[in-house]
Order: structure tokens, then C-alpha cells, then sequence
């Protein structure tokens, strides 16, 4: 883990160096394919793209303030099993913590991908990003990088980020196996390639990069965004607590959900293969909705809402990554990211247990100590 | 207005409270009769939608109870158990359950006696915190 290169900017555009990064990783022997974030060409759009000829990413661009899918259930589908070759993935720190979720549910495979993250520079709700990237995508990235870059990190030309990204305390991933750094590097200058794993050294040892040191000026920008964004978080915790509080603001907080159950196929960590809300369980006979209708007078249609967002809470709180795509995902703008944030911070914290911290770490509900939280058993 | 009568929902394992509960029974011990017992084949299966689900409905009161440590019979089910209780009792008070409402208990197959009494302090103890909020209420 020795390899830290630098990357020079030529015309201050970080895509290019991207690009031809990426070009030359693909290029190496022992990879068979790259997934990347690419702008398509049909519509003005960003989408992880599975490349295995190097002429064709000259539209990646991961960059760009658009997340439309957590790109960590199409890793998970395409290291299930082996695919007959290694590739690289290039992934948000969000999108990686939950990809090291879905390795420890056994839903995904580390043998066969190399992480490369580059530092997340946030992106807004889907509906707000295809207003911003107007007709000119690739422009749109690089002012959208400048203006990060320039300490601008919540809000640009008068468009809020994503309230997920403003409130993620992760801007860098740790457990990438090649890191590009941006923050702290001179904006339009050059851009930093870290190795964290032996892996990561194996590859940028190929690529000849010229070496460098890690700026001191980077971990300092990383920690002022961090600690800018955990008082943000910390903030949305208070403010989600208060208007949730009781059943009936619990109630008042989901009256717009349809039961669509779009936050659940957009959630990169819930992991059930079939989820029991689809299945017949909920397909109760007409009589049954009769029945509840008559014993309380009135009836919310559709039924079990509350019941639903409630049991994906207890399910998978312990390993949300708190990527906001629950909130991407809503027709109706009910605010899933701040409510599922704020109880996964509480249930992650009473196993002392982190989503995407680590490998080592086994899923809470998958394992126990014989001498904990001994003060819940029994009635005095 | 007549006395409130809490509904509670028991879910009992079969091999260690169940059986406590069946021995109860022949021993013409008695309980409060609020209590409703679902008998699983092991705590370690009381996925927290069972529980969440008792609540939604209009339970006032919901408790988990098996083996004692190192009885279970498929080994370690309680334990696991005790986890998810854990965590439900961490979520549900987000929401303004009471997490005295929901409780666990280890009662072993030849405790008859003390589940009795178990029965009995925590229909007390319901009594006294008064309705759950939900029975009245539109949601499910």
C-alpha cells in the first residue's frame, strides 16, 4: 500500500484524465471489463455503463451531480458468481459501503471487482438534475466540479444537493481499493490516485504513474466537509425526530405514500429476494378489509402503509449506507432518507456496528454474545 | 365506562414457555386471561414485523418469551432473539410506543409457577400504562 500518483489536469478538465485513466486500467492484462458511470448518448443522462473495449468511454463521467440508481445491486449482480475474468468498478462511497453490505449477505462477491472510488463531490434528486444538465451534460460536470471545488457544497445556481449527500459524513471511501482524490488537490490542476490495498498497488504499479505525495491540504478539506456536513446531519436527526414522534405524526409523515413500494426495489440493502409485502400474505381476501373497516368504523386505504415502512426500518436500518435513493425513488416526496437516517443512526449504534465499515464486521442480526443487553430480559 | 381490558399478544416457544404454559394449565394454575398466546417453534423466528404487526392491530402489550440461556433447542435462537428485541425496542419508542409494552422473558419448561406470575406482573403492568394508541386509530 505505497502507491500514491498524481494525475495532471490538461485544460482543467478532470473528465479527460479521467477517461484515459480509465482507459488504461481496462487495457491491463487481468481485466476483463470496467463499470463506470457514462453519460448516454440518446438522452442527457448518467448511467453505470459495463465497458470492455477502451475506445468506448469517452463519455464516462463520474462526476456528474446525477444518481440515479445505487450501482451497487449491479455490482452485486455481476460478482454473484464468477464472471470469468476480474473487473473495475467505479463507484460512489455510498455506493461501496453498500456493496460491502451485500458481500456479507452473501448477495455479492470481492474476489473478482476492484473498487476504485473517486471522491464524491454529492449530486442532486433525480427530477433536479436533468433541469441542471440542460442540453450540454459534459459542461454541466465541470462547473459543477469547480463549483464544489470552490467550497460551494451544498447548493448550486440556486439548486439544493440531494438532503442525502448534504447530510454523508463518507465524501471518501476508505475501503476502495484505488482512491481518487479530489478534494484538497488544485482545482483544475491535478487529481490524486491512491492505492489502500494490495490489489489497488497491483494495478497502479502497471499504469506508471508519476508519484507524489498525499497533500497535507487534503485531509483538512475532507475533515471541514466532514464536520460541516455531520452538523447538518445532526440537525435533519433533531428536526426528523420532532415530526415523528407519535403514531399520529408517523401517519401525517406517510399520508402521500401509495404503497408503491419504489423504496424498497431502489434500496441498495434491502436484501430479502422476495419481499413478503408483494407476496399473497398482503394479498388479504375482501372480507378481511371488511372486517378491519367494521372493527375501527374507518380504514386508510391502501392498508398496511405504516406497517410496511415501519418493518423495512427494523429489517434493514442496521445496514443503511444512507445513500438517499429511497428519497430518489418516491413519487410523492415523503422524506425517507431523513426518517431512515435518523433510527439507523440509533439501531447501528446499539450494536456498534457501522454499514460498509468494514468486511470483518458480521451483519448485527446475523450474530449475538452471550453476555449482552441482559438489562431487556425478564419483568420485575 | 367499563374496566380497560389490555390485549396482549404472547408469542411462546414451544419447546421451554409453551410447554411452562401447558404445565400452568394442568397444574390449575391461573392467568389473566388478556393474554393471547402464538406458539412458535423458537423466539430466534419472531421476525420484528410479527411484533410490529401485534401493535398496528391494537395490542397493547407484546411479549417474547423461550428458553433460558443454553436450553434452546436449536442452540442459540434466544440470543438471537434477544437482538431483535433490542432493536425493536430502539425503534418502536422513536414512535411513541412505550418500550415497556414490548418485552422478553426466558421461562424454562418445568416454570410453570413463575410464568403464572410473569402473566400476571405484566398484565398489571399494562393495565396501568392504559390503551395503546393505535386501536383507535385509521392505520394499519
Amino acid at each position: 500500500m505505497t502507491i500514491t500518483a498524481k494525475i495532471d489536469l490538461k485544460e482543467q478538465n478532470p473528465l479527460a484524465a479521467l477517461q484515459q485513466f480509465f482507459a488504461g486500467i481496462l487495457k491491463l492484462e487481468d481485466i476483463a471489463a470496467i463499470l463506470v458511470p457514462q453519460r448516454l448518448p440518446t438522452k442527457n443522462t448518467v448511467m453505470p455503463t459495463l465497458v470492455t473495449d477502451p475506445s468506448f468511454l469517452g463519455d464516462a463521467d463520474p462526476l456528474a451531480p446525477a444518481f440515479l440508481m445505487n450501482a451497487a445491486r449491479i455490482s452485486s449482480r455481476l460478482t454473484r458468481k464468477p464472471m470469468g475474468g476480474k473487473i473495475a468498478a467505479v463507484l460512489r462511497p455510498c455506493e461501496i459501503r453498500a456493496f460491502i453490505e451485500l458481500v456479507k449477505l452473501k448477495q455479492a462477491r470481492r474476489e473478482d471487482i476492484i473498487l476504485i472510488s473517486v471522491d464524491c463531490l454529492g449530486a442532486f434528486q433525480n427530477k433536479v438534475y436533468s433541469k441542471f444538465a440542460g442540453q450540454n451534460g459534459t459542461e454541466s460536470t465541470i462547473r459543477f466540479y469547480k463549483n464544489v471545488m470552490g467550497g460551494n457544497t451544498n447548493e448550486m445556481e440556486g439548486a439544493e444537493f440531494a438532503t442525502a449527500c448534504k447530510a454523508c459524513e463518507y465524501p471518501v471511501s476508505a475501503n476502495a481499493d484505488i482512491q481518487i482524490g479530489l478534494y484538497g488537490m488544485k482545482t483544475g490542476e491535478s487529481i490524486l490516485v491512491k492505492a489502500q490495498t494490495e490489489t489497488g498497488d497491483h494495478i497502479l504499479k502497471q499504469l506508471n504513474l508519476p508519484d507524489t505525495n498525499e497533500p497535507p491540504a487534503r485531509q483538512a478539506a475532507i475533515n471541514a466537509l466532514i464536520s460541516q456536513r455531520t452538523g447538518y446531519r445532526d440537525e435533519m436527526f433533531a428536526k426528523t425526530r420532532e415530526s415523528s414522534d407519535s403514531l399520529d405524526k408517523m401517519t401525517d409523515y406517510f399520508s402521500n405514500c401509495v404503497n408503491c413500494y419504489n423504496c424498497r426495489v431502489a434500496c441498495p440493502v434491502c436484501y430479502c429476494r422476495e419481499c413478503v409485502f408483494v407476496t399473497d400474505v398482503f394479498n388479504h381476501d375482501p372480507y378481511q378489509y371488511l372486517q378491519w373497516a367494521t372493527r375501527k368504523g374507518i380504514i386508510k386505504m391502501p392498508t398496511d402503509t405504516l406497517f410496511y415502512h415501519i418493518t423495512r426500518l427494523a429489517h434493514m436500518s442496521t445496514a443503511c449506507v444512507g445513500c438517499g435513493q429511497c428519497s430518489n425513488a418516491c413519487p410523492n416526496e415523503i422524506p425517507l432518507t431523513e426518517l431512515f437516517r435518523t433510527i439507523a443512526d440509533k439501531t447501528q449504534k446499539i450494536f456498534e456496528y457501522e454499514a460498509g465499515r468494514s468486511l470483518d464486521e458480521k451483519p448485527p442480526l446475523s450474530e449475538f454474545r452471550e453476555d449482552e443487553f441482559k438489562e431487556i430480559v425478564g419483568i420485575e | 365506562m367499563s374496566e380497560f381490558e389490555p390485549t396482549i399478544v404472547a408469542f411462546f416457544c414451544n419447546w421451554c414457555t409453551y410447554t411452562a404454559a401447558d404445565l400452568a394449565g394442568t397444574s390449575r394454575l391461573s392467568y389473566p386471561h388478556n393474554i393471547r398466546i402464538i406458539r412458535v417453534m423458537c423466539t430466534g423466528m419472531v421476525d420484528p414485523q410479527y411484533v410490529i404487526k401485534a401493535f398496528l392491530e391494537g395490542a397493547d402489550g407484546v411479549l417474547v418469551s423461550g428458553c433460558r440461556p443454553g436450553d434452546c433447542h436449536y442452540i442459540n435462537g434466544n440470543y438471537k432473539a434477544r437482538r431483535r428485541i433490542k432493536l425493536l425496542k430502539e425503534i418502536l419508542p422513536q414512535f411513541g410506543f412505550d418500550q415497556q409494552r414490548l418485552r422478553l422473558t426466558w421461562i424454562g419448561a418445568s416454570d410453570g409457577i413463575h410464568l403464572a406470575e410473569i402473566m400476571r406482573t405484566f398484565a398489571g403492568q399494562i393495565k396501568a400504562l392504559g390503551p395503546s394508541q393505535t386501536k383507535l386509530k385509521m392505520v394499519i
